[in-house]
């Protein structure tokens, strides 16, 4: 049976925490501050169960049998995908496809969408602030096809120069490709506004929802997104599952991603006829449990008050941001005025990695180096960044063990 | 285990006042080493006369395991045979992959500092960065002669 879950009116962490078993250890002898979850989040006990008893009760090919453990490994398949079409305010389940994560969501729609519309000395308009998996499919494509890959520059402070937008959305542009929020420096991007413009010109738009689906509130439909890519992993469920969103009449008319089994409604050796949405972008046997683990987490985040973690969420990144610029030698890296659980930061004379190991020996983990956004770093004039990232169950005790911390880095270099 | 055996004072020092942190006037050997992972860059520069590295020096960017490294090295390879760079590049390699052993720490000298990088796994490419990257250096130009 699947637990009953008790919504809270108010926001509790410390009952938060408690859901979230493997926090509860101790780091080198230090209880364990883990602030690594732009990189990937912890699972509450309620997604590693649904998981368990996706295979040890309910494990079967879907989508096929007749049998009843197909049936309930269907129906819970499919319950899962609308789940997510909840938690994304999507019009119709179909709409959501099962992926492995943002980064094959992305790919999908530059091998697919992108291969059908960018031809020759087209424009594809990314940012400067993406992620590799929003760089390089785009890069990959416009080498093919001998389109132009164009990149709206940001500012000082690590925001998007949306006054030169418009100058940049021309007649060759055939998709916008930009990221919800940056997973190296916070930014809240107005994605909203973005789509807005480049529909005027009837450009499609992809937004990056990696960082952002476990930190803000996301309507594809308010945002008139028509791609829209995340990972599983980084909102408290498992690895190897993610979600494309895409507009119905998109999805319908693009040609297949991979192909298989499930993808195709008849096949002979003459011709193949394939399925309908969203089957024809799922070939093969999908990550099931992966989406049951997902639809779980969705789950979790859904009988929490959601504004309630809003607020406290914003609350501790406003109290870290302080920390750490009291921190002598900090610099941030990332102070845009929209910003959510990120903070990337460098420290004279201290290179992120030897911060980082410094750190990890005090319980604390954290990531450093590029955060897969070389030509960000190019940009922000740093080789690196130390990058401490927030998620609900954080608490502002857990920042002061960084800020204890750093003062450890400062006493070994100083 | 302690940081002070990962971050020893020679390494301390090495970091903040690298030595033969230059291009050496002159040079004819050089490659350049990159580690994806952490973004750490490196340029080892060498003057090789016959068989003897006369001078070397490096440029970059990187931790302070990765600058100390390469500081280190190019201290202790000054003078030595391309044979003998060889040699070290062998133990140096061993010092931050396997159990110390005291024979070895006694014929690495001061490059022994270096050693407890090996209980920290993801440090270890730091570590030895400058060295493969050395090893590219003779190699590149051994490549050019065989073409001859």
């Amino acid at each position: 049976m699947a637990p009953v879950i008790q919504p809270l009116t108010a926001f509790d962490v410390q009952r938060v925490r408690g859901d979230f078993p493997i926090l509860n250890q101790r780091i080198h002898g230090k209880p364990l501050v883990y602030l690594d979850n732009a990189a990937t989040t912890q699972k509450p006990q309620s997604v590693i169960d649904a998981m368990v008893r996706s295979y040890a009760e309910d494990n079967a090919n879907i989508h096929r049998g007749v049998h009843l453990l197909s049936e309930r490994a269907t129906r819970a398949y499919e319950l899962a995908r609308e789940k997510v079409q909840h938690f994304l305010n999507a019009a119709q389940s179909r709409e959501i496809i099962f992926v492995r994560g943002a980064t094959e969501a992305i790919n999908l729609v530059a091998a697919t969408y992108g291969r059908a519309h960018v031809n020759r000395d087209d424009e594809v308009l990314i940012t400067e602030m993406e992620h590799h998996s929003n760089i390089v499919p785009w890069q990959l494509l416009c080498e093919e096809k001998g389109a132009h890959l164009r990149v709206l520059p940001i500012t000082d402070e690590g925001e998007l120069r949306m006054d030169l937008l418009d100058g940049m959305l021309t007649d060759r542009t055939k998709i916008v490709a930009v990221n919800h929020v940056s997973n190296s420096l916070g930014t809240i991007n107005p994605v909203k506004a973005i789509v807005e413009k480049a529909h005027k010109r009837g450009i499609p738009v992809l937004v990056d929802g990696a960082q952002a689906v476990a930190h803000i509130p996301v309507d594809v439909q308010a945002l008139d997104a028509d791609f829209y890519a995340l990972s599983g992993h980084k909102l408290f469920g498992p690895t190897g599952i993610g979600v494309l969103y895409g507009k119905a009449a998109l999805l319908a008319a693009m040609p297949p991603y991979q192909s298989g089994g499930d993808m195709i409604s008849a096949v002979t050796f003459k011709k193949t006829t394939f399925n309908v949405l969203p089957n024809k972008f799922e070939a093969g046997t999908p990550n099931i449990a992966g989406a049951v683990g997902l639809g779980a987490a969705i789950d979790y985040l859904r009988a929490l008050d959601l504004a309630a973690v809003g607020v406290y969420e914003h609350e501790l990144l406003e109290y870290a941001t302080k920390a750490l610029t009291a921190v002598p030698g900090v610099r941030l890296v990332g102070t845009a005025a929209q910003k959510t659980s990120v903070l990337s930061f460098v420290m004279e004379n201290v290179h992120p990695h030897d911060i980082g190991t410094i750190l990890d020996q005090e319980g604390v983990a954290i990531r450093t180096g590029h955060h897969c956004t070389q030509p960000l770093m190019e940009r922000m004039c740093v080789p690196a960044t130390a990058r401490a990232s927030l998620a609900l169950y954080n608490t502002r005790d857990e920042i002061d063990a960084l800020v204890r911390a750093l003062d450890k880095v400062r006493e070994i270099f100083d | 285990m302690d940081l002070r055996e990962l971050y020893q004072e020679v390494i301390l020092d090495h970091n903040k006042r690298p030595r033969n942190f230059r291009v050496p006037d002159p040079t004819n050997r050089r490659a350049e080493g990159y580690n994806p992972l952490c973004g750490d860059k490196i340029t080892i520069f060498l003057y090789v006369e016959g068989n003897v590295i006369k001078d070397l020096g490096f440029q970059g960017t990187g931790c302070a395991i990765s600058k100390a490294s390469a500081s280190l090295m190019t201290d202790a390879l000054k003078g030595k045979t391309l044979e003998q760079a060889d040699a070290l590049f062998d133990q140096f390699h061993h010092l931050v992959t396997s159990p110390a052993t005291e024979a070895e720490s006694d014929a690495l000298g001061k490059l022994a500092v270096l050693g407890g990088v090996r209980e920290y796994p993801m440090r270890v490419k730091c570590a030895s960065l400058a060295w493969h990257t050395l090893k590219a250096a003779m190699q590149a130009e051994r490549d050019v002669v065989s073409t001859e």
